[in-house]
């Protein structure tokens, strides 16, 4: 294990630091706010000479998604950066990046969707973008985002897996909050990482291959039915690239952390930066006896039905917290997932929603204690009143 | 530049066997390309005609690396593959000598992929573009593009009895790519094999991008027998609606004159696209096509010099 000086971080430089480290061959990028600082602060390590990368800068996301595919089926270790509005212009190519089998990753911003525009934090974009075939790692402050982009790289270019790969922070929260973070040796990360070696490229040349081609009913379904085996295979290798990461950093990961959540009656489920405020709330009920904790989910695809179940099986009561709306009135998508994955429990936990923090709605230590107290009366045996609610919003 | 014979010998590298109509041009266009090609290539095409009927899983009829992508990015795409091409060579991981080949169509290069075609040519990278320019989404059955011409009957821009056919002139693509000050842009015809040759050859050369429009008849589309394909090509040439000329670092050349330039009906009468035009009361149209084929002519013999 390495011990390490903390450094001061934000989001984005850690993100960008650890690109730096990872020296792709190939990066193609174009700026948006909040993520433009990573491949700013990147592009200023190609002109230092600090990369061997090759940085093209496209006129738009949708071609920096296109000329990632490109390069990643050439051969080439590829990464970028965006969100928002960024993220699904390059949408289409997303599914194409997956169905391709590319393992680019992507460093992404979390921030709400136009209309109305705005800037801040939500998760609306990568949720937006939940089935189109890519791995995605939330992370709840700096050292997680610099630490899931370093795996992210073993993780898409495993040979079982081959699916890209996208890293999200929460908008500003994240993004552009210094905190105190402990980052590898270049060596030791390039150890981590290892060589890339594409299991077919374009530039071989005697040896040519067609990529992208068209399939009819005799063939596209076997296709995305081996991209879901993919994703299948990946649950395996998130967990053993988070445990060899944990055992030779001190820094290890799963699909999800528990906070307080083996003996709780009660707990939230969420995703990011708003756990680093419910440890807060959990303390503090913790010590007027409350039995409460917390579970922050840090892969949501692959989704850990399963193992989701087995750890939230023992609670009374649970709250998912879903930083986007699905709109559909049937509550976001973590809850929706969430309460599917519990279906099967031979008793299950009663489960309510709140929609919060939407474009970048302040979430506050006391606005989460007071979803422990409503969990609290509902184990005690008191009515579901609604499932689905807003919190913080002026109706 | 190679001789016919010696192009002859060379290995077609799109195999027969493919898709494409009896009497597609783009085929015949590719087979030339990749026989022009001096070094290995890599080639990338938008979705459309070329894509889906040289591609059908399991099969493919393509003998280099290809990668299609999506519609409207076939030059980002290949950008891409140049740029990993670049980093790995100057990194000591790659030692060819490759050249990079974007095809894409008139819809896939007028319309929704002139941006990603604009950003890599102002990129710089070192790669050809090549539209095939068949004047219309023939792919999803011959829906007008900014590529089809005025009068053009289309099944988006139909000759009924208020609107006959297309209402407004095609988009000058070419002169468009003019404009982005790349090192050669060329416009050639599969009717003169020399011709195409000699540009492909010249544009793979070139460092940095380079552009070549290329008239490509859709029997289907334009409505002619499909033995007429390279007739027709050539008419279009010999009418002056599609001149062949080149423009090398911004100079102007023009790479064939017509002994005797023909009117454009010739060539228009040929396709049933153009079948409602020779009904009365469409005289005027007719008049306006010739009008600006004539106009356009003029400008680009004033370009390059061969008044």
């Amino acid at each position: 294990m390495s011990t390490k000086e903390l450094v001061a971080r934000t989001g984005n430089e850690a993100m960008a630091e650890a690109m730096r480290q990872i020296n792709p061959d190939v990066v193609a990028a174009y700026p948006i706010t909040p993520a433009t600082e990573i491949v700013q602060l990147f592009s200023s390590f190609v002109a230092d000479g600090l990369v061997d990368t090759e940085f093209v800068t496209v006129e738009s996301e949708h071609s920096a998604m296109s000329a990632c595919v490109g390069a990643s089926a050439a051969g080439a270790r590829v990464m970028t950066g965006t969100s928002s509005q960024g993220l699904i212009l390059m949408a289409e190519i997303l599914y194409i990046a997956a169905g391709v089998r590319c393992p680019i990753i992507l460093a992404e911003v979390n921030r709400a969707l136009s209309s109305p525009i705005n800037i801040h934090c939500d998760h609306s974009d990568t949720m937006s973008v939940r089935d189109s075939g890519w791995i995605q790692i939330f992370s709840e402050n700096s050292q997680e985002a610099y630490d899931n982009m370093i795996q992210a790289v073993r993780i898409g270019e495993h040979m079982d897996v081959r699916l890209p790969v996208m890293v999200t922070t929460d908008g500003f929260i994240i993004s552009h909050g210094l905190e105190a973070i402990s980052m590898l040796e270049d060596k030791e990360v390039q150890d981590f990482i290892g060589p890339y070696k594409a299991a077919y490229s374009l530039l071989d040349v005697g040896k040519p291959i067609t990529v992208g081609a068209l399939d009819f009913t005799d063939f596209y379904f076997e296709h995305r039915r081996q991209t879901a085996q993919a994703m299948e295979n990946g649950k395996k290798v998130i967990l053993e690239v988070g445990r060899e990461f944990g055992e030779k950093f001190g820094r290890s990961y799963g699909f999800f952390e528990g906070y307080k959540l083996e003996d709780a009656e009660i707990a939230l489920v969420m995703l990011g930066s708003t756990a680093g405020t419910a440890r807060v709330a959990v303390d503090k009920l913790r010590e007027a006896g409350v039995k409460c904790g917390l579970l922050k989910l840090r892969v949501f695809r692959p989704f850990p039905a399963v193992e989701l179940a087995e750890a939230l099986k023992h609670l009374k009561a649970i709250a998912v917290m879903d930083r986007s709306d699905s709109l559909s009135t049937a509550g976001g998508p973590l809850f929706t997932e969430v309460r599917s994955a519990l279906y099967d429990l031979p008793s299950r936990p009663a489960m309510v929603n709140y929609i919060y923090g939407l474009g970048g709605r302040d979430i506050t230590v006391a606005d989460l204690e007071g979803i422990y107290q409503e969990l609290q009366r509902i184990s005690g045996g008191g009515q579901i009143q609604k499932t689905l609610q807003y919190l913080g919003v002026r109706e | 530049m190679a001789t016919l014979k010696e192009l002859a010998a060379r290995e077609d590298l799109l195999t027969g066997g493919h898709r494409a109509c009896a009497g597609c041009a783009a085929p015949i266009i590719v087979r030339q390309v990749l026989l022009a090609a001096e070094h290995p290539v890599v080639v990338g095409s938008a979705t459309g005609c070329l894509e889906v009927t040289t591609t059908l899983f399991p099969y493919t009829a393509w003998k280099v690396p290809f990668i299609h992508n999506a519609f409207e990015n076939s030059a980002a795409t290949i950008s891409g593959v140049e740029a990993a091409y670049t980093s790995l060579k100057k990194q000591g991981k790659y030692d060819k000598e490759v050249r990079f080949i974007a095809f894409g169509g008139d819809g896939g290069t007028y319309d929704i992929g002139l941006q990603s075609l604009s950003g890599a040519m102002e990129r710089g990278h070192q790669m050809l573009y090549i539209c095939y320019d068949n004047h219309a989404y023939m792919n999803t059955g011959i829906q007008r593009s900014s590529a089809t011409p005025l009068g053009a009957h289309t099944t988006t821009s139909p000759a009924g009895k208020v609107i006959p056919g297309k209402k407004q002139y095609r988009k000058d693509l070419t002169a468009i790519m003019v404009a982005h000050n790349i090192p050669y842009v060329a416009q050639t015809s599969v009717s003169h094999w020399r011709d195409l040759t000699a540009k492909v050859q010249k544009a793979l050369d070139t460092p940095g991008p380079s552009f070549i429009n290329i008239i490509s008849p859709c029997r289907l589309g334009w409505g002619f027998r499909p033995e007429d394909t390279i007739e027709l090509a050539r008419e279009a040439v010999e009418t002056c609606f599609w001149p062949l000329y080149e423009v090398e670092n911004g100079v102007y050349k023009l790479t064939y004159k017509p002994r005797e330039k023909k009117p454009v009906v010739e060539w228009l009468k040929k396709q049933t696209r153009f079948r409602h035009l020779f009904k009365p009361g469409n005289e005027e149209l007719l008049a306006k096509v010739q009008e600006h084929v004539d106009a356009q002519w003029e400008n680009l013999l004033k370009k390059s010099g061969a008044e």
